[in-house]
């Protein structure tokens, strides 16, 4: 469980990478990761390609994450999920909050 | 400096003559070995095996010329040049004495300055041909280790890469190397479900390099395959691998077919190999191109495989080729070509189309050496019920693992504050054989009911303090300081699992020493996207074919179903 994040060239971008577990013990390290961004940023791309497992206290992480952005006009995608993690998402509704792919 | 064995034979009848040569090539600094007639010469020639011979025609008992003729039947694929001592100067003469075997002349009466200097000269050829049969037989020796090496080296390989199924009735293949290894690699592997999954790699070059790349390609086909992935996992893995491994430049052509007799259905995938070909009883013919990279090219975050599926039918067959047969040439330089192959299954016997294009690779490649290698194969498409369905779980070369087993977990003081379970109960219940392929479903039974007993069963947080950012860290950090004053406390986790047909059960209870908690108003429905907490126990009864808590036991219980068809 390791999060990893980095903005594109233009700094509009911030890819937030998770990888392992994703769960309660990445709480401290995803929020940071997102709250230290700089201003210029746009859009998100969380990066799950790493990711092997995710449980209900990440969902409510990145239902956090789209609180912070502004909900409704938050530019959220989750990219490279393997199926059974896009299976969760699908099960929790997330599919009509984020971009989910 | 000469070797020590470079001895000049002096064959001649007269003994002036013979003591003459004998005193010029001394002094020249060869030893010497005499003799007075070709019986003599010969049996010199056995006993001290010189290195030129000087030899006079006309001699008694044996003549020069019958003498060269032995000795140099002797000398075998030595060089022994044999110089004619003569004083005839007729020309047909001098050459019938070369056609048997001589090698050059020395007139009578004799001059030492040109005695030296011919024995100069085939000295420099001798001593030449020498170290081209050392040399030669050195590569001979080298080149024969290096067979040996590779002939062990292959039946390592072949034990790996076809521990598969390819022997299936409904398999027919060819798969011929071009060298002891060779660049293509067929895998066939029986899906735990019954269905079956056929690799067809071609790596980029041949040989040694070819075949490191294909161990573990096969590895992890046959294992992850075995296990219950589904086929784009398996190619994603492989892609993984093979980038890592490979240096830039090389790759690994694939295709893979996923047939599922159940559904009577084939997933395609074509990573740069040659059109793969559904046949269709009906005689339609559907292509599936190459719409993929290779495998080992792209990094794993943009190799993204998506497979197509096709409905079939009974006796539906699908062909795959590697590109050795599309660029085999026939004697005219003619290219056997993708055309004429897919016209052959076009036209072709509906029974006999393999044969049509072995008959036809045949034809291409006779008298040819090939150029690359030749590998193709046609699968069939099965009735629903070949598949063996009472006994899904036993599929050849892989261990069937545990199915039928039950086991208690319980976790005290230091193992409740700073272990996660979650990752070795996992680990534990997928043993099962085919459950894999359900992993995050089973993670998330675990980790939601485990977190679901500490969190509100022992440390009583109450998750509505999860309503923002601040209130999450307030929650872990509440969290953290109650698991400090655990003592007598425990966590108990019961598993239990039964193979069921073509699929299982399995049952996780986990219960604890809290007080108990209101479970209905924390599992019943997902709250709504402005509330950041209560999804776990809702996620599991999504999931499980049924969730109930036993307030009496404090146990929450929770019951999984699976089939090993079941697509994720």
């Amino acid at each position: 469980m390791s999060i990893s994040s980095e903005c594109s060239p233009n700094g509009e971008t911030l890819i937030i990478k998770v990888s392992g577990r994703f769960d309660f013990s990445s709480h401290h390290d995803f929020r940071e990761a997102y709250e230290q961004a700089g201003k210029g940023v746009k859009s998100y791309l969380i990066d799950m390609s790493e990711a092997s497992y995710l449980d209900s206290s990440a969902l409510g992480m990145l239902l956090l994450l789209r609180d912070h952005v502004g909900s409704s006009e938050a530019d959220i995608q989750i990219t490279q999920c393997n199926p059974e993690v896009l299976k969760i998402f699908k099960i929790s509704n997330f599919e009509q909050l984020f971009q989910i792919s | 400096m000469l070797p020590s064995n470079f001895k000049i034979l002096i064959a001649e009848d007269s003994e002036p003559d013979r003591m003459l040569l004998d005193r010029i090539v001394r002094a020249e600094g060869y030893r010497t070995v005499l003799a007075a007639d070709g019986q003599q010469a010969i049996d010199a020639f056995q006993r001290e095996l010189p290195a030129i011979v000087l030899m006079d025609v006309m001699m008694p008992l044996v003549d020069g010329l019958q003498a060269a003729r032995r000795i140099k039947a002797l000398a075998g694929e030595n060089f022994v040049p044999v110089l004619f001592l003569t004083s005839l100067n007729d020309e047909k003469f001098l050459a019938s004495s070369l056609e048997s075997g001589g090698d050059d002349f020395l007139a009578k009466p004799y001059k030492p300055i040109v005695i030296a200097a011919k024995i100069t000269v085939y000295k420099r050829m001798v001593l030449m041909h020498r170290t081209l049969q050392q040399q030669r037989d050195k590569i001979a020796k080298a080149n024969e280790h290096f067979r040996r090496e590779q002939e062990l080296a292959k039946k390592v390989f072949d034990n790996i890469a076809h521990m598969g199924c390819l022997d299936q009735l409904n398999i027919r293949y060819l798969l011929s190397p071009m060298s002891i290894f060779h660049g293509d690699v067929l895998l066939a592997s029986r899906k735990p479900s019954g269905g079956l999954v056929v690799f067809l790699g071609d790596f980029t070059g041949h040989g040694l390099p070819a075949a490191i790349g294909a161990m573990p390609v096969s590895e992890i086909f046959y294992s992850m395959i075995a296990k219950g992935f589904g086929s784009e996992s398996v190619l994603a893995e492989i892609n993984q691998k093979l980038k890592a491994i490979l240096p830039v430049g090389f790759f690994c052509c694939a295709s893979l077919i996923d047939i599922s007799y159940k559904k009577q259905r084939v997933k395609l995938w074509n990573g740069g190999m040659p059109d793969i070909v559904l046949k269709r009883q009906s005689g339609e013919l559907v292509r599936h191109p190459a719409d993929y990279l290779p495998l080992g090219i792209l990094p794993s975050d943009q190799f993204l495989p998506g497979m197509r599926a096709y409905e079939m039918s009974l006796g539906d067959k699908v062909y795959v080729w590697s590109d050795g047969i599309t660029e085999l040439r026939n004697p005219a330089g003619q290219m056997l070509g993708q055309e004429k192959l897919v016209s052959l299954l076009e036209q072709g016997d509906k029974r006999n189309a393999f044969d049509d294009l072995l008959g036809a690779a045949q034809d291409f490649s006779e008298n040819l050496a090939r150029e690359d290698d030749l590998t193709m194969a046609e699968l069939t498409m099965l009735p629903p019920e070949s598949v063996p369905s009472k006994d899904p779980l036993r599929f050849s070369g892989v261990s069937t693992g545990a199915q039928d087993w039950a086991f208690s977990y319980e976790l005290r003081r230091q193992s409740i504050v700073d272990f996660n379970p979650v990752p070795l109960l996992l680990q534990w219940a997928l043993v099962v054989p085919g459950l894999q392929a359900h992993n995050q479903n089973v993670y998330t039974i675990f980790a939601e009911l485990v977190s679901n007993s500490i969190e509100h069963g022992l440390l009583k947080l109450d998750s509505s303090m999860k309503s923002d950012s601040a209130g999450f860290r307030k929650y872990y950090a509440l969290r953290a300081e109650r698991l400090q004053h655990i003592d007598q406390e425990w966590i108990r986790v019961e598993v239990e699992h039964w193979a069921r047909d073509g699929g299982g059960e399995l049952v996780i209870a986990v219960s604890d020493s809290g007080a108990g908690f209101d479970f209905d108003s924390v599992s019943k429905e997902f709250p709504k996207e402005t509330v950041y907490s209560g999804r776990g126990l809702p996620l599991v009864r999504r999931i499980c074919s049924s969730l109930e808590y036993v307030p009496e036991e404090n146990k929450v219980k929770a019951c999984y179903r699976w089939a090993l068809d079941e697509k994720v």
